[in-house]
């Protein structure tokens, strides 16, 4: 008798061939006016994000203001969301009451989740009591490692829970996962309890290794497979790691072909980031101008020279 | 011993540290004197150039930040490096043009005085440059000087390495990070020199060397707004081009003659580190 994999239960991932299909995504020539759509889309897509210990009001205030209207060019438009940690939400609803910009919140013990489960859904009741309209959650990788799928399922759906209205988005942590056969079988534990529309998302951006192509294909799939089996769609955030314009686009392309056009829209795809968005205007002011932008020339950079 | 089969050197762009071919995988042949064929040499696009100017931008910060004695001493280096190759650059000079015969070996021996001409401004130039101005009130007042950022560098034809030198030293010596564009028609010794860059001590990124057609360059080095100054050989419609484009961003723009004798003394000095520093002008109040 072979010992039994988690592989078996939720299929395994050939490794080989999701590393070669990814690696065809960046090839597409990608032509003038379609690369406008997927720039303007992915600005669209972006969960603008700060998750430092660093946050203060202030700075949650301007990147409150950078969410709502993302440069001067008006056909350029807001964000998705804003994402940051639970007790600055407060800040953020002040600014952004009036807008179509949703309030993500980080929540149960984020990075780590090494906290009681206790004290982890009091963390998300309090996100949304504060105003938070999604949830970032992390999974306990440390249950998944050992073995224990059902406890980390039971913990996902208790969140789920606590989380009422709000959406939630459930961080696999995929870097400390160690297989895509792992990917694939978080993936599924997590969707299993989710309701449509919350999403599974790669990273915190805090652990070593972020979103790549291959595990956010890895994940795409397991949504198509799912979708397929039980008609509930769910979304889709990488996050981390995601800096530059042609980068998203690798994405988007990624989505396209996976999930097709009913994924590419902010209520089913997301991108993490914080840099990733001024890349986005500087590539898109350079597509419809011309001229190469320096990064410095649009608000908010953390490039001066 | 029987033949052994020639090993040819495959010639690439020196471009933030690392020794790449173009992204668009094109190359134009180059021959020597003789009209033979030498090499495939990268024949750079606007992305290349993009990608140098982000390789640029990113070795600023460190390289300005560097005391402006260690720049002289890396820039020192770079002519110990050059000095101990002189032999390998003169007989690249020699390949590509008769008129190099019996010139190379002094334009290779120039070269490395230029250098060493230039290190030792790094640590004297802001002495010359930047000011302590007298004001009738109780305030310091210094005018000291910063780097501009990146700069872009259109190389001679004529002097593809005493000119070239003398550009790059004369702009990274206060702290700028250069993109050069080897002289398109003897790219060689420009390719020859990015080997040498990469065994001195210099960081990767503050000195990036393509190669490729000025006519499809030109343009985007012009308009190119992260590009802050630009310090150029040239004349006619590529003059015309390189203001035009750096009006509209703003940039700075130095044209110099294709005819200008790099081997004068008017081409070494302190005036040329000015073409490209900023002054800053500090007020400060005594016994603050």
């Amino acid at each position: 008798m072979t010992k039994h994999s988690i592989a078996d239960d939720f299929g395994a991932v050939d490794r080989v061939g999701i590393e070669e299909r990814v690696a065809k995504f960046t090839t597409r020539s990608i032509k003038r006016k379609s690369k406008l759509w997927g720039l303007r889309t992915a600005v669209s897509m972006v969960d603008l994000t700060t998750l430092e210990g660093k946050d203060t009001p202030g700075k949650v205030a301007s990147l409150c203001h950078k969410a709502r209207q993302p440069s001067d060019d008006a056909t350029i438009p807001p964000v998705a969301a804003v994402c940051i940690y639970p007790s600055l939400i407060k800040e953020a609803r002040k600014h952004l009451a009036d807008s179509p910009i949703k309030i993500a919140s980080v929540a149960t013990a984020f990075p780590s989740g090494q906290s009681s489960l206790k004290v982890r859904l009091q963390e998300v009741k309090y996100a949304v009591n504060a105003g938070a309209d999604e949830i970032d959650m992390v999974i306990n990788r440390g249950l998944f490692l050992s073995g224990e799928y059902d406890a980390v399922q039971d913990e996902i759906a208790a969140v789920v829970e606590a989380c009422g209205d709000a959406t939630l988005k459930v961080i696999l942590e995929v870097s400390e996962l160690e297989t895509y056969d792992n990917v694939r079988a978080a993936s599924f534990i997590a969707m299993q309890v989710l309701r449509a529309g919350d999403f599974i998302k790669t990273s915190t951006g805090k652990a070593g290794g972020s979103a790549t192509l291959a595990n956010t294909q890895v994940m795409l799939e397991a949504i198509r497979d799912f979708y397929l089996d039980t008609g509930t769609p769910i979304g889709m955030k990488p996050a981390g790691g995601i800096r530059t314009a042609k980068q998203a686009l690798h994405y988007l392309v990624a989505v396209k072909e996976t999930l097709g056009d009913a994924w590419l829209n902010s209520s089913r795809y997301r991108f993490g980031a914080s840099s990733l968005l001024n890349d986005l205007l500087r590539q898109i002011h350079k597509e419809k101008h011309g001229a190469y932008q320096a990064p410095y020339y649009f608000s908010e950079a953390a490039e001066s020279y | 011993m029987t033949a052994r089969i020639p090993v040819v050197k495959t010639p690439k762009v020196y471009v933030g540290g690392a020794f790449i071919r173009s992204e668009s995988g094109r190359t134009f042949p180059v021959y020597d004197s003789g009209g033979q064929f030498v090499a495939n040499v990268p024949q750079c696009t606007r992305k290349d150039l993009r990608n140098a100017v982000e390789a640029a931008a990113k070795a600023g910060p460190g390289w300005s930040a560097r005391t402006p004695y260690n720049r002289g001493q890396i820039i020192y280096r770079l002519a110990e490096m050059l000095e101990a190759r002189a032999d390998e650059m003169t007989s690249v000079l020699r390949q590509f043009s008769p008129e190099w015969t019996t010139a190379a070996e002094r334009e290779v021996a120039e070269s490395v005085d230029r250098l060493v001409h230039y290190a030792g401004w790094a640590d004297k130039y802001e002495q010359v440059l930047g000011s302590a101005n007298p004001v009738a009130a109780p305030f310091f007042n210094f005018t000291i000087t910063e780097p501009v950022g990146v700069i872009g560098i259109i190389a001679s034809d004529a002097s593809p390495l005493l000119g070239l030198i003398t550009q790059i030293a004369a702009t990274i010596v206060s702290g700028n990070t250069i993109v050069a564009l080897a002289s398109e028609s003897t790219p060689y010794p420009a390719i020859t020199l990015g080997e040498m860059l990469a065994t001195s001590d210099l960081p990767g990124g503050v000195v990036n060397i393509i190669t490729g057609c000025r006519k499809e360059l030109i343009p985007t080095f012009a308009t190119h707004t992260h590009i802050r100054g630009i310090d150029a050989v040239a004349t006619g419609d590529d003059a015309t081009s390189l203001r035009r484009g750096a009006a509209d961003s703003v940039k700075r723009v130095k044209v110099r003659q294709p005819d200008i004798d790099w081997s004068s003394d008017r081409a070494e000095g302190v005036y040329e580190i000015r073409h490209f520093v900023e002054f800053k002008t500090v007020w400060h109040p005594i016994g603050a």
